[in-house]
């Protein structure tokens, strides 16, 4: 069962889904396209042209973009505490949800929608169901300057955080150089982790949600890459540090 | 929309085209602003490569009298340099955000030229003259053997080609941490402001070592930041008045009497949110690249990445009028945010004066002729008329370049099947965007910017 229209306002009446069969068809899962929408935002944050001081008011906005996806998959679930109080039935349907996140997208089909966000138009979803090969033609298309700096909006940065951020990025860069890795996800994975001590030191704007990774992520698999908990887990970790440390003053 | 058919419209021809023909653009002449002076005599653009060039318009031809007078180039100059910035280790680009004109006071004329750090007055004058017959000197400067000097004779000016010479007079640096977007020159014309991503300030144009800063939006902390400066302008009218649009969709009015920070508005313009819009891409769109008041004072405009806004200063929660420019657009916002095409800031412009004489017609229209214009892709611009609520969409190309003939109106099909000579949505070409317009402050006469070229168009004259 899923609502019909409710996240298509916007687009044009001829594309709108008339029968249910040919709905599920069509709809790959509103949380693949927003976990992409989120990977292209944290790699549009990264990839500026560092010579010259990047424009602030695209980053904020950028930045506005992700935090409002994160807040949602906060609300929805799929960015949750395994560890809540909650009664059982409802932690099982929420594991459900997870559960659901991690398989293809045709099967995601079935899951319920968030209502009110999300118009995401047909040129992407047609994108989305070539598994995925749009955000990578974004990142690999992009150049790669090998002089970055880790700070996006105050220039007085520490320069201890430098080597190891720098570091982290480079690897970031190669791992999109050298291979075709299927999802975003996949680029965080050789991250090194060991400087996640530092951010806790930092202050986080989302420390609410930082407690959580660690332990939602048992159940969190990525749809591409079935060696999956790990790569998850520095995932959303990196993908909160990374962001972290793009705002830190 | 506005077309052949209508008795006061405006049948806008192709006049002129200025820049490079072929097309491989090389950065550095991508035009970057474009702004008429207060009597429209003089055009001026900067670009990239921190040039500004002057075009200055001919004496009306008195064989010629169906045309208005041609722009040709009057001054070239390199206005800013590339600079780089050692604490930071980043470039600070050269190329110029914005130009500002002063009124005329004497024989120079006075520009406000800018990048994203330093604001310049240049001075541009014209000498048509020089002293000839010195007596310690000779002709080439150097100094006579004085034992040769025989006679006394008084130096006289002679003619000689015109020369127009620009020089820096004032410097106004190092107060802008961030990049500067916009300047504007306040209505008692010494004064002016600079406003860049989280701070305005206010100088004095006699002074260059001093600023005020009259507007801060800098949280303590950065992470908290949400929200930038977009655009700001003074009142044409109000000398403590000014506006400042947010990256939130947002115009703020501020009176400068008020106190001596301005960090408290006096007016917060803003439009709810319709929620049936709603996306990711909500904020984004909404964002305001340009804000510029009617000449009268009484509304102003504001460019979002779909719209034009009129408002009336008097009304605060939503605006009198708005004008889609793209709609179609609404619906590809994802590939547009993925190409960055989404952050484009697309400026606007009100037509010259709001009293206008029709030409077209025989007799003086009472009703205010008031039209905007802004611009949009695959090199096409619009232009809304505010009275007859009529819109069209024009196209800059050399195609279209002869003189004197009516630049045919162009179609967007946004879905389903498309008719002959409309273009569909997917075959708009994103990579030419018309960002910069002007409009002529007294005649029907308007410049737009492609990517490196200056197209000039004016209405039909009969």
């Amino acid at each position: 069962m899923f609502v019909r229209g409710l996240k298509r306002k916007c687009f044009d009446g001829e594309e709108d889904i008339e029968g249910t069969l040919a709905g599920i068809k069509a709809i790959p899962s509103y949380n693949l396209q927003r976990q992409s929408l989120l990977d292209m935002s944290l790699v549009k944050l990264q990839l500026c042209h560092m010579l010259v001081e990047p424009n602030l008011c695209r980053s904020v906005l950028i930045a506005n973009t992700v935090r409002q996806i994160q807040e949602e998959m906060t609300q929805d679930g799929t960015w949750q505490m395994i560890n809540t109080q909650s009664t059982g039935q409802a932690s099982l349907d929420r594991l459900v949800s997870t559960d659901i996140l991690c398989r293809s997208s045709r099967d995601q089909a079935e899951e319920k929608h968030v209502p009110a966000y999300g118009t995401f138009n047909k040129d992407f979803e047609s994108d989305q169901a070539q598994g995925g090969s749009e955000t990578m033609s974004t990142a690999s298309s992009v150049q790669v300057p090998r002089n970055l700096q880790n700070n996006m909006w105050e220039m007085e940065n520490p320069q201890e955080n430098k080597g190891n951020f720098q570091k982290s990025l480079d690897q970031i860069f190669e791992t999109l150089e050298n291979k075709s890795p299927n999802s975003v996800e996949d680029l965080f994975s050789e991250v090194d982790n060991s400087y996640y001590d530092l951010d806790t030191m930092l202050t986080g704007m989302m420390s609410n949600t930082k407690m959580g990774h660690c332990d939602s992520l048992e159940t969190f698999s990525s749809p591409t890459n079935t060696a999956s908990n790990s790569n998850c887990k520095s995932d959303l970790n990196d993908l909160d540090h990374i962001v972290e440390i793009l705002v830190e003053s | 929309f506005l077309g052949a058919g209508g008795g006061n419209d405006i049948q806008w021809c192709f006049s002129q085209v200025k820049g490079a023909v072929d097309d491989d653009v090389a950065e550095a002449d991508i035009i970057s602003t474009v702004e008429f002076n207060h009597s429209g005599e003089l055009l001026a653009t900067g670009d990239k490569g921190g040039r500004v060039v002057i075009f200055q318009q001919e004496q009306e031809n008195k064989t010629q009298s169906h045309s208005r007078g041609e722009y040709n180039v009057y001054s070239t100059f390199q206005s800013h340099e590339p600079e780089f910035d050692y604490l930071k280790s980043l470039e600070i680009e050269e190329k110029i955000n914005k130009i500002r004109w002063l009124p005329q006071k004497n024989a120079a004329q006075f520009l406000l030229s800018t990048n994203d750090k330093t604001i310049k007055l240049w001075k541009i004058s014209e000498r048509d003259k020089r002293p000839e017959g010195y007596n310690l000197k000779e002709e080439d400067g150097r100094y006579r053997d004085p034992t040769t000097v025989t006679t006394l004779r008084v130096p006289v000016f002679r003619p000689m080609d015109l020369m127009v010479e620009a020089s820096p007079r004032r410097i106004f640096a190092n107060a802008h941490t961030y990049h500067i977007n916009s300047i504007s020159i306040n209505s008692d014309y010494e004064t002016y402001l600079s406003a860049d991503d989280l701070r305005i300030n206010l100088w004095h144009l006699e002074i260059t070592d001093r600023s005020f800063n009259i507007v801060d939006i800098k949280p303590a902390n950065m992470e908290e930041l949400t929200e930038v400066i977009t655009a700001a302008e003074f009142h044409p009218n109000s000398c403590s008045t000014f506006v400042y649009s947010s990256s939130k969709g947002t115009i703020r009015l501020c009176d400068m009497r008020a106190s001596a920070l301005c960090d408290r508005h006096s007016k917060l313009f803003e439009e709810p949110e319709d929620p049936s819009n709603r996306s990711f891409f909500s904020e984004i769109i909404s964002s305001i690249s340009d804000v510029k008041f009617s000449h009268s004072g009484r509304y102003m405009m504001t460019r979002d990445y779909l719209s034009v806004k009129i408002w009336d200063l008097n009304m605060e929660n939503r605006p009198v009028e708005t004008y889609q420019v793209h709609e179609y657009l609404r619906s590809k916002l994802c590939s547009l945010y993925e190409n960055d095409c989404i952050f484009d800031k697309f400026e606007c412009c009100w037509n010259g004066s709001d009293r206008q004489v029709e030409f077209s017609s025989l007799r003086t229209s009472d009703i205010p002729k008031i039209i905007v214009m802004t611009g949009s892709y695959n090199n096409f611009f619009r232009m809304f008329d505010r009275n007859t609520k009529r819109d069209i969409t024009l196209e800059a190309s050399r195609e279209n370049n002869k003189p004197r003939t009516v630049l045919k109106p162009r179609k967007v099909c946004a879905s389903g099947k498309r008719k002959k000579d409309e273009i569909s949505v997917d075959s708009l070409d994103f990579n030419k965007k018309i960002l910069h317009t002007a409009w002529h402050p007294k005649e029907n006469i308007i410049a737009v910017a492609t990517t490196n070229n200056l197209y000039i168009f004016q209405d039909k004259m009969n």
